[in-house]
């Protein structure tokens, strides 16, 4: 009997990941995983290792992002898509409130939040510190966002380590990978064989239970320690976390805002691909009978001039604001907000932007003419 | 308090606006209930007389008889809406306002003297005081809704400004410039389409028109340098919307060398 108790390194052979997969949903779980669609490796649900996108590559740039196929590639050769984890917990769309006119009167309620139970296989680690940084924001302070919590309390997640970098990634430098150094039920490490399961939880302990898993020789074990290593060493875009605060602030008035702000479209395409970002807005509703309205939140973006809006208009009117607005707030006034930076270094804002603004590129420009 | 009553007009177009209210359907039974639809030629109503509390003007000015017309429109409607492109913008028919619209009558009619059109397609707003505008081609059915549901209500329509960007991120679709390098105007055009292109992986062609400060210059220089030379760009930008102010001030032809 092997044990699979949390921290116990196991060996799965590769076709035996199926029969995770097969036991996930044996347990009710919603299994989402990458897939290929529409030219991208994005999430969605998956039933079988066939779906997994086998050899594919993507190559990233800032504003582009293509795919490639290598002949015998492993599952997880590709990095992070457009798609993160932000979506199932924090739904680009729900409904808040419901008010129905009843006689002369009004009657409100809110929805009971959906309580989904979904895993998720291929989380890297960005994108589980990501996570960390959600939890606080939308779990902990007093005010904990229903909807959140509920979805929340039902996601298993299946981390696996980066073993390759995108041009576009920089978690060495924010420190948030790409070793996964927790937060996940299981972490994968796929080496050409098969798979290193660290357990990572008890309730990712007992899903191995008759999957077949092995004991891991010490030579497998250090096969796998190299295999983040290998992505990390690929990294060459970084961000000084120990001096982004101070550059950033002291630099208000630098001339790089006007110069981005030329280039920046204000297209938002950054804030809402960003696993961190959680701005969102209400909206009512109301139907032509006048009998009832909704209360929708919806993601919103900084970069959206109703974001500011107030009474006598929008507190950031140019783009010029928006911008150092965004990047202000997740590199430096997050860290006296939340205690942590708001970016983990997953170098989607660099990739989905149509025109590829790199804000390791800015932030060099301001660290380099500091004042 | 009597129902407030609704009165449609056309002006140069291709009465999609008008079927799009139409294609309401479930929602045009509860309109119908709520608001008395007076004028209406493409639905039957035909009440020419009085004033109308909401007018709804699908279609641009293209000819003297219509410039003369919007001007009565104006006068006895209380409150003025632009619904869709043409009206909005001008149409598709403003790229007559690059061309020579006598050489086009004599290229198609054989006695052109019988026509009377202006040399240029413009927007109703150029014309007359325009309270609200719904963008698209064809406007989208709910924000049609939304509009006659805040004007029933006295509130502000809810009609982002933003770009289709923000609505292909909600859905989750893929984007198409980025991961296919096609020439896409979702970034400078205002959501409202429910990004039926990107969805079906097709670029979008702006036909919501420039969203809220829109930046072509670098959004065209992103794509010139990708290889879409300033030809393909003209004719992307000058389509459906290609008469709207920020549409029509872009010209590809002198971006600078990034």
């Amino acid at each position: 009997m092997i044990g699979s108790v949390p921290g116990a390194n196991l060996w799965l052979p590769k076709p035996a990941l199926q029969g995770l997969i097969d036991r996930l949903r044996e347990l009710g779980y919603e299994v989402v995983g990458p897939r290929v669609a529409d030219g991208a490796v994005t999430l969605g649900e998956i039933t079988s290792l066939a779906e997994l996108p086998a050899g594919v590559q993507d190559e990233q740039e800032p504003g582009r992002y293509r795919l490639k196929v290598i002949e015998s590639g492993g599952y997880f050769d590709h990095v992070v898509g457009p798609h993160s984890l932000k979506p199932f917990l924090f739904p680009p769309r729900t409904t808040v409130l419901q008010v129905l006119r009843v006689r002369d009167s009004w009657e409100a309620h809110s929805p009971e939040p959906p309580r989904p139970k979904r895993a998720v296989i291929g989380v890297r680690s960005c994108d589980l510190h990501a996570l960390a940084i959600q939890d606080r924001v939308f779990l902990g302070s007093t005010h904990r966002d229903p909807e959140y919590a509920a979805r929340r309390e039902g996601l298993f997640l299946v981390a696996v380590n980066c073993g390759r970098s995108a041009a576009t990634c920089f978690c060495v430098s924010m420190d948030t990978g790409p070793a996964v150094t927790g937060g996940a039920d299981l972490i994968l490490t796929e080496l050409p064989d098969g798979f290193v399961v660290r357990v990572g939880t008890e309730a990712g302990g007992s899903t191995l239970a008759g999957l077949g898993c092995q004991e891991c020789s010490p030579t497998v074990l250090a096969e796998a320690e190299l295999v983040p290593k290998r992505a990390a060493a690929q990294q060459t875009r970084r961000i000084n976390p120990a001096t982004v605060h101070d550059t950033l602030m002291n630099n208000l008035q630098h001339p790089r805002w006007d110069d981005v702000a030329k280039r920046c479209l204000s297209c938002a395409n950054c804030t809402m691909v960003c696993p961190t970002c959680f701005c969102s807005t209400v909206n009512e509703v109301t139907d032509l009978t006048g009998e009832q309205t909704t209360r929708e939140r919806v993601w919103e973006s900084c970069f959206n001039e109703e974001h500011s809006w107030t009474g006598s208009g929008a507190v950031h009117p140019t783009t010029k604001s928006r911008y150092r607005q965004w990047l202000t707030h997740k590199l430096a006034t997050w860290i006296d907000q939340f205690g942590s930076s708001g970016c983990v270094g997953c170098g989607r804002c660099i990739t989905w932007c149509p025109v590829g603004i790199d804000l390791t590129e800015e932030v060099a420009a301001m660290e380099g003419e500091r004042k | 308090m009597a129902a407030p009553r609704l009165a449609v007009f056309k002006f140069a177009s291709c009465d999609g606006c008008q079927l799009s209210l139409l294609d309401c359907e479930d929602e045009l039974l509860k309109i119908a209930e709520k608001v008395e639809i007076a004028y209406f030629l493409e639905a039957g109503p035909r009440d020419a007389t009085g004033v109308y509390d909401i007018g709804l003007v699908e279609g641009s000015i293209t000819t003297p008889h219509d410039a003369e017309r919007i001007r009565e429109v104006r006068a006895q409607c209380k409150y003025l809406v632009t619904i869709g492109a043409c009206a909005t913008a001008g149409g598709i028919q403003a790229l007559r306002n690059w061309g020579d619209a006598e050489e086009f009558a004599r290229q198609v009619y054989a006695r052109p003297e019988y026509l009377k059109t202006l040399a240029t397609s413009t927007p109703i707003s150029d014309h007359v005081k325009v309270d609200f505008e719904l963008r698209g081609c064809p406007v989208n059915k709910h924000q049609l809704v939304e509009l006659i549901s805040s004007l029933l209500w006295g509130r502000t329509p809810h009609v982002p400004r933003f770009s289709v960007c923000v609505e292909c991120k909600r859905r989750q679709v893929v984007c198409v410039a980025v991961a296919r390098g096609v020439a896409c105007l979702g970034p400078v055009t205002q959501a409202g389409c429910e990004v039926i292109c990107p969805s079906f992986a097709r670029e979008c062609f702006g036909c919501f028109g420039p969203k809220e400060q829109p930046n072509l210059i670098s959004l065209g220089m992103r794509y010139r340098d990708d290889g879409h030379d300033a030809e393909h760009l003209t004719r992307l930008v000058r389509s459906y919307n290609g008469y709207a102010p920020e549409f029509r001030d872009f010209d590809p032809q002198s971006l600078k060398d990034s």
